[in-house]
Parts: structure tokens; sequence; C-alpha cells
């Protein structure tokens, strides 16, 4: 996974709530396989209309056609568990959201991802937002958990420890579990295999559901 | 020992260790794999050079992308055939079982899982749906998840997570006739708002919720990420019991008796305690409909559509104006005299054979409206077939409705079944974002039986006032 340190960067300004991610990247690419390239699909119908001529989105003209930061509304991200709206985003080149607060699983998508989804509210995130709307150059740093504005101000953030140090090594989650946890899973397995049985289905279970399709 | 509420005893029985930064290795029982959220998730496990741990906690189908029509034809080449190729494909690979859109066990994965007895109280479920929530109906921790967590699922058999703050939602009161449980979580989302449960996994309990069935325990869980809560729980009780006993997947014999007995325990203590509470009266609550472009923005169908000018916050009242721009809705009309084109029945939110028989019964005699087009999409075959045998399919299809096979459809529209541009349907599914049904189509949530009346009239109505058909 890409590290996540420090980024500077213009910020898109989303001054808009609840933004789900249909609106981020909607339904019907998700039958495209692959994660590359996911970029063009984002905020798709923002940003162009039916007549598939560009409109006046944000994300549509310079500077902020290179933004690395979105400043978005509360409760950005609600909905669907797509990691395609996070894909989109980071494809794009989006790497850092800030917001007042986000869609539970959109958030978790992004740390899986390199992406930093910042929880800022109230009068600060209002702060951020005229900022980004100014279009000069923010700064989110990660090991410091500060955002500098242009005018020199600096805020402070606060973030869950475990997911700063994944994102600033980025860290292989699946890699550090197989590779640390192994055996207290296999031993948690045979715990609970003792104690709760009735969640183990091979015990013939399956086999017997699926019998049909298994000679087939 | 300290109390404990129902979702902390899961949680604590799933614990593999806690870290020291506060987060925990849960052990995942079981996984549903579908074709949206799956690709990745495999083609990751092939890139690193990893095994699938264990196979038997998984159970895969293409529910999202498949057509709801000409169901034994070979799929149409192009990106939806591709993808149900590509899970096969994954399936036979890792050896996983993989159900077909021909098979009788097909269906959303929401729906399947309870038929079969694969969603188990007491279990951890996850699936790389949100609306994974409805398995919680039985006592399960239920969540949704990212294609990567599918990934370390696959490889693992466990996500590291953080326990989730609680909540208890007590629904107190008697239903009137005519008023479901689809209005009861569309009128808690109204109130609470969609980001109400953010961090908290909700407890629904109360008189009101005691004497629901497991079909609408289902919907009501199904629908909590729409307040947004991952997870959404009932204690384990009889209903449920009475509700898996037999179903091919459950525990039988000693097993079955040993694992009730275990059930049994799993209810939150009386004095647990939770961080939040909310309390309900379901007695006077009225027919509820979605005006907005999410479902927190809902009111009882009597309501007329709100007027952005009596807000007074800034950032509410350009929501509301956004949102009435997109439906093409004039403030302050009355929601009754909404016009509608479409009609959708199904998914995971209703798509169950009470849902069928509750529309069926609106319909029963009747006609739809000569400018509405109007399907009924069975959430999976053991609800078509059932149904079927009901008859229920001749109400649908005399009435002037489609009766179709089993799948998402026209809830999330990735398959054929969308609206067109300006179209607005009455819809029994969970979200009501914009183009959620279909580029620029524009959704009205609400329950089977107020789809059913809206379909006959043509207009959103309050079914209580169609009265009886027969």
């Amino acid at each position: 996974m890409q590290k996540f340190t420090k980024i500077t960067s213009v910020a898109a300004a989303l001054r808009e709530a609840h933004v789900d991610t249909d609106v981020i990247f909607p339904a019907r690419f998700l039958l495209l396989l692959d994660k590359a390239g996911l970029g063009k699909h984002l905020f798709h119908e923002r940003r162009q209309g039916p007549d598939g001529i560009k409109t006046d989105f944000v994300l549509n003209s310079p500077p902020f056609d290179k933004a690395e930061i979105l400043v978005a509304g509360a409760n950005f991200g609600s909905g669907s568990s797509r990691e395609q709206a996070v894909w989109a985003l980071t494809d794009f080149g989006i790497r850092c959201v800030i917001a007042p607060s986000f869609g539970e699983i959109f958030q978790s998508n992004c740390f899986k991802n390199g992406a930093l989804p910042l929880v800022i509210q109230g009068e600060t995130h209002e702060r951020i937002m005229r900022a980004a709307e100014g279009g000069n150059p923010l700064t989110v740093d990660l090991e410091a958990q500060t955002v500098e504005l242009p005018d020199g101000e600096t805020i402070g953030f606060e973030i869950d420890p475990y997911r700063r140090h994944t994102l600033m090594l980025g860290l292989d989650e699946i890699g550090s579990i197989l590779a640390d946890d192994a055996d207290d899973i296999a031993t948690f397995e045979a715990r609970h295999r003792s104690s709760q049985p009735w969640l183990f289905l091979d015990d013939g279970r399956l086999e017997r559901l699926f019998a049909d399709t298994r000679s087939s | 020992m300290t109390v404990k509420t129902l979702y902390e005893k899961v949680w604590q029985s799933h614990v593999v260790k806690d870290y020291d930064d506060g987060t925990s290795l849960l052990y995942i029982d079981r996984h549903l794999v579908q074709e949206i959220s799956s690709p990745q998730a495999f083609s990751g496990l092939t890139a690193q050079n990893r095994q699938l741990v264990r196979p038997a906690a998984h159970i895969a189908v293409a529910d999202h992308a498949v057509p709801t029509r000409n169901r034994n034809m070979p799929l149409a080449e192009g990106l939806a055939s591709r993808l149900v190729g590509r899970l096969i494909e994954n399936c036979e690979q890792f050896g996983i079982d993989y159900i077909s859109m021909t098979d009788d066990r097909h269906g959303i994965v929401h729906v399947i899982g309870p038929e079969l007895g694969f969603t188990l109280p007491g279990a951890t479920l996850v699936c790389g749906d949100s609306h994974t929530s409805t398995h919680g109906a039985f006592g399960t921790i239920s969540f949704g998840i990212g294609a990567s967590e599918c990934e370390c699922v696959f490889a693992t058999q466990t996500l590291r997570q953080r326990k989730q703050k609680t909540m208890r939602v007590t629904l107190n009161g008697a239903l009137q006739p005519g008023v479901s449980v689809k209005d009861i979580i569309l009128a808690l989302i109204a109130r609470i708002g969609t980001n109400g449960g953010v961090g908290y996994a909700i407890e629904y309990t109360g008189p009101a919720m005691a004497t629901l069935s497991m079909e609408a325990r289902m919907t009501l869980c199904n629908m909590s990420i729409e307040a947004g809560s991952r997870v959404g729980m009932v204690a384990p009780d009889e209903t449920t019991f009475a509700y898996l006993e037999g179903r091919p997947l459950s525990p039988e014999g000693e097993a079955w008796d040993a694992a009730v007995a275990h059930w049994r325990d799993l209810g939150s203590d009386p004095d647990a305690v939770f961080d939040a509470e909310v309390e309900l009266d379901v007695s006077g609550l009225a027919p509820h409909v979605s005006w907005g472009t999410n479902p927190g923005e809902t009111s009882p169908v009597s309501d007329r559509v709100p007027d952005p000018a009596t807000e007074t916050d800034s950032a509410k009242r350009a929501k509301i104006e956004r949102s009435l721009a997109y439906m093409d809705l004039k403030p302050g009309m009355p929601l009754e005299d909404i016009a509608i084109d479409h009609v959708f029945i199904g998914s995971c939110t209703n798509g169950r054979l009470e849902d069928m028989r509750s529309a069926a019964e609106v319909i029963k005699g009747r006609r739809i409206a000569p400018t509405v087009t109007a399907i009924a999409v069975p959430g999976s075959a053991g609800v078509r077939l059932q149904a079927e045998a009901e008859g229920l399919d001749r109400v649908f299809t005399d009435a002037g409705f489609e009766w179709r096979g089993s799948g998402c459809s026209m809830c999330v529209a990735v398959n054929d079944d969308r609206l067109k541009p300006g179209e607005r349907c009455a819809s029994t599914s969970n979200r009501n974002f914009e183009g959620r049904q279909g580029q620029g189509g524009r959704t009205h949530l609400m329950s089977p039986a107020m789809a059913a009346a809206a379909a006959i009239a043509g207009h959103l109505i309050d079914v209580r006032k169609l009265g009886s058909s027969n």
C-alpha cells in the first residue's frame, strides 16, 4: 500500500452534506473488473451532463483537477460498501478527504488504500473549507497530525493510532496478520470449534446441501 | 461477571486477541461472496500467492448483475457476463460453493443466507455489501465490508476491528393495520438522521419488536446502515428458533439443542448499559414515503413536500433545495399528488414472501394505472417458488405487474432493470440516492403495501384509503 506521510496540494471544496457512494461512483460502473482507471468515473454524473458535456463541477477545472485533497460536507461516503468509490478517488489523485463525518465503510476502505479520511468538525472545518475555496495549497501532515492553512494557521487533528500507523508505513495488513497472528488464530479457532461446533460447516452440512453442484 | 449487551457477548466470543492500540482481531465465521465486491479480493490473493484458508466459511452467488428475465438463456456477451464468469472461475479455483442463477437456491445474498440457515445467532458474518446488517435480525454480528476486507477474510478468517458503541432502539406500542416495519425504520431514520447511528451497533427491542416476524426483523436490521450503523441486531427468541429449525445448514439433533441453549443466553443482560438510547412509539405511526435523495428525507404520506424557506439552518436548507431540484418537486405540494411512472417491489429490504403477500393483498382484483410500469422481483428463487405455489404470481400478472426472477434488480440498477432519466418510481428498496435506480431516475421509498397502492392509483397514496378490493 502507498504510504501517506505528508501532502501539500490545492484542495477541492465540495460544500455539500450526505454525498453518498452512488454519487461518488455510480453503480453501473461496478461492472468493471479492475481497480485501475476508475478515476474517469469519479462523480460521473456531477462532472458531465446528460449530453456528455463537462459541467462546472469543482474537479473539472484547474487547479482543482489536480487536487490531492477534497474538503466535503458531513456524512461523506455514506451508503454502499463499494471500495470502487475509494479506488476512483485515489485513481483521480485524491489522497485525503476532510469532512465532519464519514460513512463508516467508506472510511474503513480509505485506510486500506493509502487514503486519509480526516474527521474535522464545526468552525475549524469551515475555516478549512474557506481556505480550500481560496485556491491556495494546504498541507496535511499525518506525522505531526496537523493541517496547515495558506495563512500559516496550523490545525491539529485526532486519528485512530492504529490507522495512522498503517498509513504512515503503508502497511500490508493481511501480511501482518499472517506473519504475527497466525498461531493465535489457530488456537482461537480450535477453541471456538469446540465451544460452538455448529458454526463450522465442514461437518457434512455444506457437502449435503451442494452434493448436486459438487458432483456436476 | 460484568453485565453485557447482545453485541458485546457476540463480540467477546469472537475476539482472537486484543491489541495495545484498542483494536481487536475478530474471528469471522461466515462470508457471503458476490460478484461485485469479490473479483479484486480474489485477484489480491493470487497476486500475493496467498491461500483461501477456510472454503467452508463461504458461499457465493451472483445477485447484482444478473438479469431478472430470460434466466434460462446464457448471459449476453458483455460486462455482466464477464463479471459473473469471473466469480464462477474464482469459486472453482478456490473451492467455494457457487449458486448459479438457474438454481432453486439462487437469490440475493441477504435473502438466501437466512433461508439456507447459513445465518445463525451468535455468529459473525460479513459480505462485501452494506446491507449485510440484515443478518443481525438473528442476533448475528454482521456487517458490510469493502473488497480489501473480503480479501483479508479469505486469507486470515479475521478482521482487525474496533468495537462499536451500542445504541438501544426500543419500539413501544403496536402497529395499526396498513402500517408495517418499513414505516418504522423509515420513521426512525427520519428522526435520528442518516448518520445518527454512525459508530454504533444498534439493538432493536421492545414490545413492538417482539411481535415482529423474522422477515420483518430482517427489514428492520437491513436498513440500519441507512441510519449510518453497520450493525443492527435483535436478540434471538422463540420466533428465531422456529424460523431456523430444519433449514438446510441449521444444526441438527443434539447440536441443535446445544446451539439453542447457547442462543438463549445471548440477549442483553437486564442491567446492561447502552451508550445511547432511542425510544419510538409505533402506535400512531402512519405509512411513510421518502421525498428527497436520502432515506432520512422521509415523511408521513399525509404530509406535504417540505418548504426549504422555513428551514433556518443554511446547510439543511441547501440540502432540501438540492433534493427537491433533483426530485423535481414543489415545496408545499401534497405528497399524495406525486404521480409515478414505475413501481418496484423487491430487494434485500422487501423482497421476501411476506412482502409479496402484502403487496398482493392490495392489488388483488385490481389493475395498475395505465401510466404505470410495475415489476415484482422476488428476493430469491425460494420466495418465487413459494409465491407461485400460493398463486401470487397470477395476482401480480393479472393486475398488470411483470413477475420476474430473483436478484437485486432495480434496487441498485447494475443489471438491465433501470429507470430512464426523469422517470419516477415508487420503490420498496432501501436507497433513494441520486441515480440509484438508473441515471437521472427518481426514487420514493415505501413499504410493499404502499408501493402496491401507488401502482393502482398512479400516484403516492395512503394504502389505507384504498380499502378492501374484495
